[in-house]
């Protein structure tokens, strides 16, 4: 148990710091690389708890996938993040009372769990006992079952999202040449090739 | 304690011993397939390739290897210095990383764990941050120019070789590694693996595995004709020996999958005698190798696309049918019965 308990240190601390490197680091790039190391030591943790399957979709989707984009654009501005961050101090006060309602809700729900003596029961019965199961089969069971709606609707929030993104940036432009590949692919000879039998003097008209 | 020794020093001992067997010899098989590659190549061509380090030039790796790590290692002043250092050691290590759930035979796997090719998923799609890291730090035009092409792609082609993977886990029921090989083992050798009846797949996960690791004709991130050497133009010495490192070992790694997946990994192709008498890592490796053949008879023959086209083929080709798949597979499992449990 000592060893896991190391682990959990080194990957709690770990995380912490390079959250707080995530705000205080000059550089906007370094920034979405600590936060990159952030996700990875979350993951960390979640293998602790024995959530694998939740650890490498943290990993899969937001690592993957998300940070890239975040790099992609990070990299691509160009804006004197310097200039920009003189008097960042004054948004202190807001940002300690983000942070204080998030500690409170947090408490709530911790809270609620002790407090509520059939919550955890409530949180545990559809998952079966986790040495029964693997945590990717017990997911599943949970997500396809009992919650199949708003597993259902969540996916329907994400496509309305996507389509959303797609008609705010699509622009059909009227003078642009577009490659038709099945029309290429369709092309014989005879449409493509003429042959032309030129007398010598001539030339083609 | 006794305990603490039996419970904690030794299995780590074990499993260190373990992992740098593992790495020596991957990494000698690196090595070799760096020089089947050229090897390869130029026999397409009609040339000899490398011939003179060695009997027919199989030292060449090593005198390679040995010519970058004496080289010195030059920054660019304008360079990020920790992230141009760091971009090579990301690319490396995290390739590296990804074997240590390979199942090379059976039970001779360093970590068996549940969530094996989540893992080996999960590890290819940070393959990009070396890439990007090093395109960026560069401070460079064609590097940069590199790093914002492999981003898009990259995350591209990891769609559908994540479509490819939930057909193979329907068909199997478990995302362990082991456990795909051995859902393959259905007594008629090699007509019972995947590749068969899931042909298609086969098919696009191949194609997305040469995207994915930046292989031709999908090397637009090193396209030489365009970009000079893509996201390594700043690189030199012993930084780029372990670009290239990272990469080869990607490939191997994406080589190794697919012979997990759709080769029945270490199992033999005809189940009776002088076949099954053979160890099976034998046969995993020479699946590998063959898997290496196709990677690099197609740098061979195809030429390279255009960046419009990568798009395409991954956007309005692979996803639609890929995700089609997922579903006819779904359904047929669910409607002849042959759903796992």
């Amino acid at each position: 148990m000592i060893v896991s308990a190391l682990f959990f240190y080194l990957f709690a601390s770990v995380c912490i710091a390079s959250a707080v490197m995530v705000v205080a680091s000059r550089n906007p790039v370094h920034s979405v690389l600590f936060l990159i190391l952030a996700f990875v030591n979350a993951s960390g943790l979640f293998i602790l708890m024995g959530a694998e399957f939740l650890a490498m979709i943290l990993v899969v989707v937001y690592v993957g996938a998300v940070a890239v984009l975040f790099l992609f654009v990070v990299m691509m501005l160009d804006v004197d993040f310097a200039e920009l961050r003189t008097g960042v101090l004054q948004y202190l006060p807001i940002g300690a009372l983000v942070g204080l309602v998030f500690l409170a809700e947090l408490l709530f729900v911790v809270g609620a769990w002790a407090i509520g003596p059939t919550v955890a029961d409530a949180i545990a019965s559809p998952i079966p006992p986790f040495y029964t199961v693997t945590n990717t089969e017990a997911l599943g069971h949970v997500l396809y079952t009992r919650y199949i709606y708003f597993f259902q609707a969540a996916g329907l929030i994400l496509l309305v999202a996507m389509i959303g993104a797609i008609v705010l940036t699509l622009r059909h432009k009227p003078n642009v040449k577009r490659q038709d590949v099945s029309q290429q692919v369709a092309r014989t000879r005879e449409d493509a090739i003429e042959v032309v039998k030129v007398k010598s003097g001539q030339g083609l008209s | 304690m006794l305990e603490f020794w039996t419970d904690y020093v030794w299995p780590v001992l074990v499993v260190l011993a373990q992992s740098v067997f593992l790495l020596v010899v991957l990494l000698i098989a690196v090595a070799y397939i760096i020089y089947a590659d050229r090897k390869i190549w130029a026999a397409v061509q009609i040339r000899r390739g490398p011939n003179v380090v060695g009997p027919w030039g199989i030292l060449q790796s090593f005198a390679d290897l040995l010519k970058f790590v004496l080289k010195e290692p030059v920054i660019p002043a304008g360079a990020n210095k920790g992230i141009f250092l760091l971009a090579p050691f990301v690319t490396c290590v995290l390739a590296l990383a990804a074997w240590a759930v390979i199942p090379v035979s059976e039970e001779w796997v360093i970590a068996n764990i549940n969530v094996g090719i989540l893992y080996i998923f999960a590890i290819s799609s940070l393959g990009v941050y070396g890439i990007i890291m090093a395109g960026w730090a560069s401070n460079s035009k064609y590097p940069f120019l590199a790093a914002l092409r492999s981003a898009a792609q990259m995350v591209s082609y990891e769609v559908s070789i994540g479509f490819v993977i939930i057909t193979v886990l329907l068909c199997v029921g478990s995302l362990n590694l082991s456990e795909i090989v051995e859902t393959q083992d259905r007594g008629y050798g090699m007509f019972g693996w995947f590749w068969l009846p899931l042909f298609p797949m086969f098919v696009i996960f191949f194609v997305s595995a040469l995207a994915e690791t930046n292989r031709p004709p999908f090397d637009l991130v090193e396209a030489e004709s365009e970009l000079v050497a893509g996201f390594m133009v700043e690189y030199g010495s012993t930084p780029y020996l372990m670009l290239m490192l990272g990469e080869y070992t990607a490939i191997s790694t994406m080589c190794a999958l697919a012979t997990i997946m759709f080769l029945g990994g270490w199992l033999p192709p005809f189940p009776v005698p002088p076949f099954t008498w053979v160890p099976g890592v034998i046969w995993f490796v020479l699946k590998c190798l063959f898997m290496f053949f196709l990677f690099a008879m197609a740098k061979a023959i195809v030429p390279r696309y255009r960046y419009d086209q990568l798009m395409r083929l991954g956007w309005k080709v692979f996803l639609p049918v890929s995700m089609a798949m997922v579903a006819i597979v779904a359904g047929v499992l669910q409607y002849a019965g042959l759903a796992p449990r």
